[in-house]
């Protein structure tokens, strides 16, 4: 579904990411890890098509297309979806309001039928209850005075009703007490499918106790350094990151 | 990917949906301004002998004022003697008695702004008074508005009809003397709508005045007179347009409103006036005086505006809070693009005990425009705790654009409360990727967050109006992203 291959990308010239290759098949579950600064974050805003990044070689595929040619809402059309580390207050839009323009841009992008307030909402209510998000912020302001906790779900919920093929949750876990973690992760494993890919960024290794990944990978120096299995995680919370680090330099 | 300012560069590169012209038989003084021709406008009018007199007494202090210079804007002194003050659809023998005789092209016109008479009158249930040019063509719902005592018709008609209320209300809160724009407009108006709203009567319906300026080289001086006599309420609707022309036009309105005890006007705008080509060529020079009068205990007046339109935007709608517990206030958009001009603002002057005014004003610059809020709250010596709430919010499309914010306050009784809050802030690139990154078309994004940031202003709107106003935004702010 997704095939990141050789991907530099520099940040105002200086490279951050330096060859990354990537292959995500449908219905995987992608732990992405690292230290602060390995390239994490950047990796995150690239797929979805951030500003102020240059990739000076290499490629992404999805779903045989070229994401780097496309828009950030091209990008959602397509079927990708990013969940921030920090999700971005926009005063006076109301969040369902929000929600339904983004689920219509999409679905106009595929050239279906708009959905109607009545449809909408209906479907709203029901995903609402099951990301456990509270129904009174529905029509607050997008994300304007909610908790560090109601943010990261509301972020879920709007992948619940944007119903990607891709998704990927950017230190989702970051500000989150081990309450709402459980909560966040309880969320994301409702909306595992077979035709539904995950990448999930984390600094720590305790949202894959919640979320069990299928591969982890092991970002530094903006290189995937190591991959494994949901064990790799395991030891890399033993051992910390300098291990793999001191590792790399023999 | 294009950086985002130029981004947003490609979308303020508007258009204009309101700038045809309408081909009618015209009847136009030639331009120039003298005693003849305000004798020529009140003649054609049937003017009693008073206001020919008001008239030509309101020349002779015209004529000792000077043009206003200190707003922040610059353009070319005018040249009053190039305008023609007097254009009218048809000749005035001709006039329509009723809609069906109403030329079909201007009934076209109206139509492509949006507003279909007929709709109007079957659906919406608002009251229409239409302003051509110079001259009303017609207002709608005028019977069905008498059945409870309300006036509502063109100023001519007031002045035929209702010579003692217009006689005794007209120049009272806009005095000739105020300023350059409104001595000239009460010397040449030309006609403009007239409301009066009985004792203790809460008007029925919306009532709405459509300004459009079609004639080329002419200017446009209409007179708006509300009178809310005790206890009564009105909600009062405005909106304009114009052609598009490379030579720009005068727009010199004068607004009265009174409000006697317990009453209250609501008086909304959409101003969507000509604004010029990208280049600057053209639009609507709008100085623009409106004030109300809450002459009455408890008397209310709320001013809401949404100005989009207009080379130049001069104008301070404003209270004089006279009578005890009055209130007032204002809530503004104005937002301008390419090379608009705005100084706009409102004045609160509190007389009376206990009075209060909320400002809410918020401005949008995009392109290279200037956009600047000017204010002013006076308390006077005898308004025992007056209250008074500013918020001014600048919002800054792109990198070429300006906002200023002009607030004036002066104070002369200690137990005022006054504050001021203001700030101005670009278009946040994170708002944007946000949005986008949800499947928001860019246009739409950036639509989104400048109607977020306008929301506590269009919440005050009227329901249709509202609408129309989040439209118009997008219009004015829409362009050619590819």
């Amino acid at each position: 579904m997704l095939e990141i291959k050789n991907l530099h990308v520099a940040v105002e010239g200086k490279e951050i990411l330096s060859g990354i290759n990537l292959t995500v098949n449908a219905g995987e579950v992608h732990a992405v890890m690292g230290p602060n600064g390995s390239g994490k974050s950047t990796l995150s805003h690239v797929l979805a098509g951030k500003e102020g990044y240059e990739v000076t070689k290499g490629s992404i595929l999805f779903k045989e297309k070229s994401l780097l040619d496309l828009e950030p809402e091209e990008r959602a059309g397509e079927g990708v979806f990013l969940a921030f580390q920090y999700p971005i207050e926009i005063a006076g839009v109301n969040n369902v309001y929000m929600l339904k323009a983004a689920l219509n841009g999409i679905r106009a992008y595929r050239g279906e039928p708009e959905l109607s307030s009545v449809q909408f909402l209906k479907m709203v209510k029901d995903k609402v209850k099951a990301v456990g998000l509270d129904e009174g912020l529905l029509n607050r302001q997008v994300n304007s005075g909610f908790s560090g906790g109601e943010k990261k779900k509301n972020e879920i919920f709007q992948l619940s009703v944007l119903e990607p093929t891709l998704a990927v949750l950017d230190e989702t876990d970051s500000g989150l007490d081990i309450d709402a973690l459980k909560a966040v992760a309880d969320g994301v494993n409702k909306l595992r499918i077979a035709t539904r890919s995950f990448i999930v960024v984390t600094h720590y290794q305790r949202l894959l106790d919640h979320i069990v990944p299928d591969f982890v990978h092991v970002l530094s120096k903006g290189k995937i350094v190591r991959t494994g299995d949901k064990e790799l995680a395991l030891t890399l919370e033993e051992r910390g990151y300098d291990w793999l680090a001191e590792e790399n330099l023999v | 990917m294009a950086s985002n300012a130029e981004n947003i560069d490609n979308l303020v590169g508007q258009s204009y949906e309101a700038g045809f012209y309408t081909d009618i038989e015209q009847e136009m003084l030639p331009p120039g301004l003298n005693e003849a021709t305000i004798r020529f406008i009140s003649a054609k009018k049937n003017e009693p002998e008073w206001l020919l007199e008001w008239r030509l007494k309101c020349y002779q202090q015209f004529l000792s004022m000077t043009e206003p210079v200190w707003a922040n804007v610059t353009y070319p002194s005018i040249d009053l003697q190039t305008i023609s003050y007097y254009a009218a659809p048809k000749r005035d023998e001709d006039r329509p008695k009723s809609l069906d005789e109403i030329d079909p092209k201007i009934l076209e016109t109206y139509e492509k702004l949006g507003i279909p008479l007929q709709e109007q009158k079957v659906l919406a249930g608002i009251a229409v008074d239409i302003v051509f040019d110079s001259v009303s063509v017609h207002t709608t719902f005028r019977e069905k508005l008498a059945e409870v005592g309300v006036i509502f018709c063109s100023f001519s008609d007031a002045v035929r009809e209702y010579p003692d209320l217009v006689r005794k209300y007209l120049g009272t809160v806009v005095p000739a003397r105020d300023n350059y724009f409104s001595a000239l407009n009460s010397a040449v108006f030309s006609d403009g709508s007239f409301v009066y709203i009985p004792k203790n009567t809460r008007c029925p319906m919306e009532l709405s005045t459509y300004f459009r300026m079609n004639a080329e080289n002419s200017g446009q001086f209409e007179r708006t007179l509300i009178i809310a006599d005790e206890g009564s309420y009105v909600s009062y609707l405005e909106g304009c347009t114009a052609p598009m022309r490379d030579e720009n036009q005068l727009h010199a309105a004068v607004v009265e409103l009174v409000t006697m005890d317990d009453a209250e006007i609501k008086y909304s705008t959409v101003q969507n006036w000509y604004p010029g080509d990208e280049d600057g060529k053209g639009g609507i020079y709008n100085f623009v005086t409106k004030r109300a009068d809450c002459r009455g205990k408890r008397s209310k007046v709320s001013w809401t505006q949404v100005e989009t339109g207009s080379a130049i935007t001069w104008k301070y709608p404003s209270c004089i809070l006279r009578g005890d517990y009055s209130i007032g206030e204002f809530y503004s958009v104005a937002l301008t693009n390419n090379l608009q001009q705005a100084d706009t603002g409102t004045k609160m002057v509190h007389l009376g005990k206990e009075t209060k005014s909320t400002i809410i004003s918020k401005g949008i610059s995009a392109g290279k425009s200037e956009n600047a809020y000017r204010g002013l709250v006076r308390v006077g010596g005898s308004a025992e705790n007056a209250r008074n709430y500013t918020q001014c919010d600048s919002l800054l499309l792109g990198d070429r654009s300006a906002a200023h914010t002009f607030p004036y306050i002066e104070c002369k009784n200690p137990t005022a409360q006054i504050e001021h809050e203001a700030s101005t802030s670009k278009i946040s690139e994170d708002q944007l990727f946000y949005l986008r990154s949800r499947g928001i078309q860019q246009e739409d994004a950036i639509n989104m967050i400048v109607n977020g940031f306008c929301k506590e202003v269009l919440k005050e709107l009227p329901m249709e109006f509202a609408v129309e106003a989040q439209k118009l935004l997008g219009i004015s702010l829409e362009g050619s992203v590819g």
